[in-house]
């Protein structure tokens, strides 16, 4: 059985069953293991990727539903020595303390960002980042690095797909 | 063992003394020339080997610490500390290149290597910062003044003259200089050093004490960083283990058949222990699941019978280590003295690392390779030497940044699983643990209750203390407060859960029970709060943060609003000295934490940056414990292991304001600081629910479903 994907702009043809989860097929048979498992049931982000630009969590995402999807993972933000604005504000802000959080935090942001046309508040960032949990807790940090983020250039990931 | 003994044995940091074969492992091979400079613990004689290599017998066998300067310039460190997200990485180097005074890049951390790091008991206790810092400050210290050494011998001048700055030595009277580069060119050398040489004051600091950038930044927001969970090997498979249906249930009967024709699949059966690889992860669970097993599990104590069954298991109190006795409690407390008696219980918790457990296993002729995340990796290669009958030399434990452990990541499960399964496939293996097994298998922070009794007279001097803690441990138990009468206790217990550490250990129970208490007494003496506290408190220190914190806190100067409430708490834990403010809101039966301000001293303050970072941190995680997370468990059986049913702090926990007041004593020796900022917000937490509502809360976690009805 194969699966067809088009991940960070490339095509692959993955040989998995249809039902396996995403995030198998992106860590195990694509080695790209940026993209992160933290409880398997939709209840962490840390496996938050890009399915055309919205937010889902691949560990409940058969891969069959990202056929024909551009699919981004973090290791398909910013473009070669170039952080995304996103990638560049966390590390300035310094917005995790193991960073085992940090993938999927910053592709649910990156998700957000791109689609807000206003500036956004703290109130709106909380409520559409609640579903990733930074255990470390560094939340403050983090919500401090996604207004960084939102005052640079928007982000890079059009570019890179 | 029992808990305890776990709990004070991982604690107690004995003396490094292990035997380390040196000459089983060519630094100059593995790093090329230069110079590899050791400290030897204890009273070894310095030693020097000749310039061309050393010998095995030369090695005094307490060596702690050492570090190589390379030909290129790099200087690479060797500890068996590891980074959880603790930032000892950064800190560590800091204070090296502080040291050895060079450009803190050119300074590589090999940290967590059993084959390659000198020994260590494992990064827990907030020991890296007080321990392995100074180490290897000594260290870098004494690399230095051989550095000095060797260019005041090659241009035949003292060396008091000459001083060492960023990579090379200079002479100022000649205006000569030399790199170290060039000093250690050509070279084999070794040197072993037993001095104390003198460290940089921190008032001298240009390294350490800044705020430097947390190393390997970049990795961790690209997605580049490998932790054991994402480890790859050639060949490698997926491993999966069959779990019990209950603790301490034995396997009766187990049909492995359907599993066994899956394509790929390897099961192992070895007793009760039950597990599957296959080639690909998703095929591993279906075979796990696949297979039948029946268990037979005894009848075990449930939550609601909890802390009668830990008060009627009670051990005495090992005298000494698990009692403080002063003056004597019976003789206080008569007659106009106020007096108080009250009990404070904590629950299970879980520490939820977000990376679960992992490991990597490869067998390779007779020897054992292990990635795994653990904070003590010397610990885990001895669980696996002992685990396969092997000699501990032929078992490696490597240790990649991990998805952080705070105090739960002590054992090697995951590692002595993923051999066992490698062993039987003849492939590597990895091995990730599922959130529901990280709820259930791993270990959790100590339940417990804790007893408080009290007298003090009308004007607020305490007169006597007695505090019994069951269960939940000796950490942090005694009181900062100057009390003439005390009989404060610890009684080990039997649990019915696997308990050990959790960062800050029962120092986080102990603050709630005493710092509520403490708060109680001031309420039935109509004293402040803040004022009681420090009217019975002679320590310097801790007074520092009480008022660094209620000066930034604004305590006694506003008036809180209606439904809100102020709360403080604040001791002394591991050398740090913590204060804690809190302002929290109850309204319609919830609370919301509206501002924290945390002040804390730990010394001299190696990196501001990541402190912060800690602080705040804990805080938050600190929140979690003391508001809403429990494990609940019933005969044998976690009743919500998952993160749908254990409810960890989310951004929307996160409260509005929080300020870190850093008071940095440059006078003092620095200190760990990954625990104690969090174990003063849950009593700062209950105080101030008191003060806004008038209830007063006992049990931790304090509301995980709202605000209690009140009778
Ligand atoms: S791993 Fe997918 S949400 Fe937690
Ligand atoms: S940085 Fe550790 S979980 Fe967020």
């Amino acid at each position: 059985m194969a699966v067809t994907l088009v991940v960070n702009g490339s095509l692959h043809q993955v040989d998995a069953p249809p039902d396996e989860p995403l995030l198998y097929v992106l860590r195990d048979r694509l080695e790209l293991t940026g993209t992160k498992y933290g409880c398997g049931e939709g209840q962490c982000g840390a496996c938050t990727v890009l399915l055309d630009g919205d937010p889902v969590r691949s560990c409940i995402t058969p891969a069959s539903a990202a056929t024909g999807k551009k699919i981004t993972t973090i290791e398909g933000l910013g473009n070669g020595e170039h952080l995304d604005p996103v990638q560049q504000a966390f590390l300035e802000a310094e917005a995790f303390q193991c960073g085992y959080c940090t993938p999927g935090m910053i592709l649910s942001a990156v998700a957000m960002l791109r689609k807000s046309k206003t500036k956004l508040t703290d109130k709106e960032i909380i409520s559409h980042m609640n579903g990733n949990i930074c255990r470390c807790g560094a939340y403050g940090r983090i919500l401090e690095a996604i207004h960084a983020a939102a005052n640079m250039s928007r982000s890079t990931v059009d570019a890179k797909r | 063992m029992r808990s305890v003994d776990r709990e004070a044995q991982q604690h107690e940091v004995t003396p490094l003394q292990h035997g380390f074969d040196l000459g089983r492992r060519d630094f100059f091979k593995l790093l090329g020339g230069g110079m590899l400079v050791c400290v030897a613990a204890g009273r070894a004689v310095p030693q020097e080997s000749g310039r061309g290599g050393f010998q095995r017998h030369e090695m005094p066998n307490t060596l702690d610490s050492w570090l190589h300067i390379g030909e290129n310039g790099k200087v690479t460190v060797f500890t068996g500390k590891v980074e959880v997200g603790q930032n000892a990485r950064t800190s560590l180097a800091q204070q090296v290149a502080e040291e050895l005074r060079v450009p803190l890049d050119s300074i590589s951390m090999l940290m967590g290597d059993t084959d390659l790091t000198p020994f260590d008991m494992g990064t827990f206790g907030s020991r890296t910062t007080p321990q392995m810092g100074s180490q290897l400050r000594k260290v870098a210290a004494s690399a230095r003044a051989v550095l000095i050494q060797m260019a005041a011998e090659q241009w035949q001048v003292p060396e008091a003259g000459l001083i060492a700055e960023d990579g090379e030595v200079r002479d100022p009277k000649s205006q000569k200089s030399i790199s170290y580069t060039d000093l250690t060119h050509g070279q084999k050398l070794m040197k072993v050093i037993a001095a104390e040489p003198p460290l940089t004051n921190p008032n001298d600091w240009t390294i350490a004490g800044a705020g430097v950038p947390k190393r390997d930044g970049r990795d961790f927001v690209t997605g580049a960083h490998k932790y054991a969970s994402d480890q790859i090997r050639p060949g490698m498979l997926y491993g999966k283990m069959v779990r019990p249906s209950a603790f301490h249930a034995k396997l009766t009967s187990c049909d492995t058949s359907a599993a066994e024709k899956m394509p790929g699949v390897t099961v192992v059966r070895d007793g009760d222990f039950v597990g599957v690889t296959a080639p690909d992860l998703m095929t591993a669970e279906r075979a796990a699941s696949a297979i039948q097993a029946k268990w037979d599990a005894p009848q075990q104590v449930s939550e609601k019978d909890l802390f009668e069954h830990l008060k009627s298991t009670e051990e005495k109190p090992t005298e000494g280590r698990d009692q403080i006795v002063k003056g004597s409690v019976e003789q206080a407390g008569s007659g106009s003295a106020k007096t108080l008696q009250q009990t404070y219980t904590v629950a299970y918790i879980a520490h939820t690392p977000l990376e679960p457990r992992a490991a990597m296993a490869e067998w390779n002729s007779g020897k054992l390779t292990v990635w795994t995340g653990t904070q003590r990796p010397f610990a885990v290669r001895d669980e696996l030497a002992s685990a396969f009958h092997m000699q501990e030399e032929n078992v490696r434990v490597l240790m990649p940044d991990t998805g952080s452990a705070y105090g739960g990541k002590h054992s090697g499960e995951a590692a002595v699983e993923c051999a066992r399964l490698a062993k039987a496939a003849g492939k590597p293996v990895r091995l990730v643990w599922t959130r529901e097994e990280e709820f259930t298998w791993a270990y959790f922070r100590p339940a417990g209750a804790i007893e408080v009794k009290s007298a003090a007279n009308p004007d607020g001097t305490l007169l006597s203390w007695e505090l019994d803690n069951y269960n939940s441990g000796p950490a942090g138990m005694g009181t900062p407060y100057e009390v003439p009468n005390q009989r404060i206790e610890f009684h080990p217990a039997d649990s019915p859960l696997r308990q050990g550490s959790y960062r800050g250990l029962a120092a986080t129970a102990n603050f709630f029970a005493r710092e509520s208490h403490m708060d109680e007494l001031a309420h039935e003496l109509k004293i402040d709060p803040l004022e009681f506290r420090l009217k019975n408190l002679k320590d310097e220190r801790l007074r520092g943060v009480f008022q660094a914190a209620s000066e930034r806190f604004g305590w006694g100067k506003n008036q809180a609003a209606k439904n809100h409430g102020f709360g403080i708490a604040g001791g002394i834990e591991k050398n740090g000295h913590v204060a804690t403010c809190a302002e929290v809101a109850v309204e319609k039966g919830q609370v919301k934490v509206l501002r924290v301000v945390e002040a804390f001293d730990c010394g001299a303050v190696v990196n501001p940056q990541g402190l912060r970072n800690q602080i705040s941190g804990a805080v938050v995680q600190g929140l979690g414990g003391a508001l809403f997370e429990a494990i609940h468990f019933e005969n044998g059986r976690i009743l919500n292991p998952h993160l749908a049913g254990y409810r960890v702090p989310r951004f929307t926990d996160l409260p509005p304001q929080v300020d870190v007041v850093i008071v940095n004593r440059k006078d003092q020796p620095s200190m760990g600081a990954g625990e104690t900022p969090l174990v003063g917000i849950a009593p700062a937490v209950a105080n101030a629910i008191f003060n806004a509502s008038g209830v007063r809360l006992r049990s931790l976690p304090m509301v995980p479903k709202g605000m209690p009805a009140v009778s």
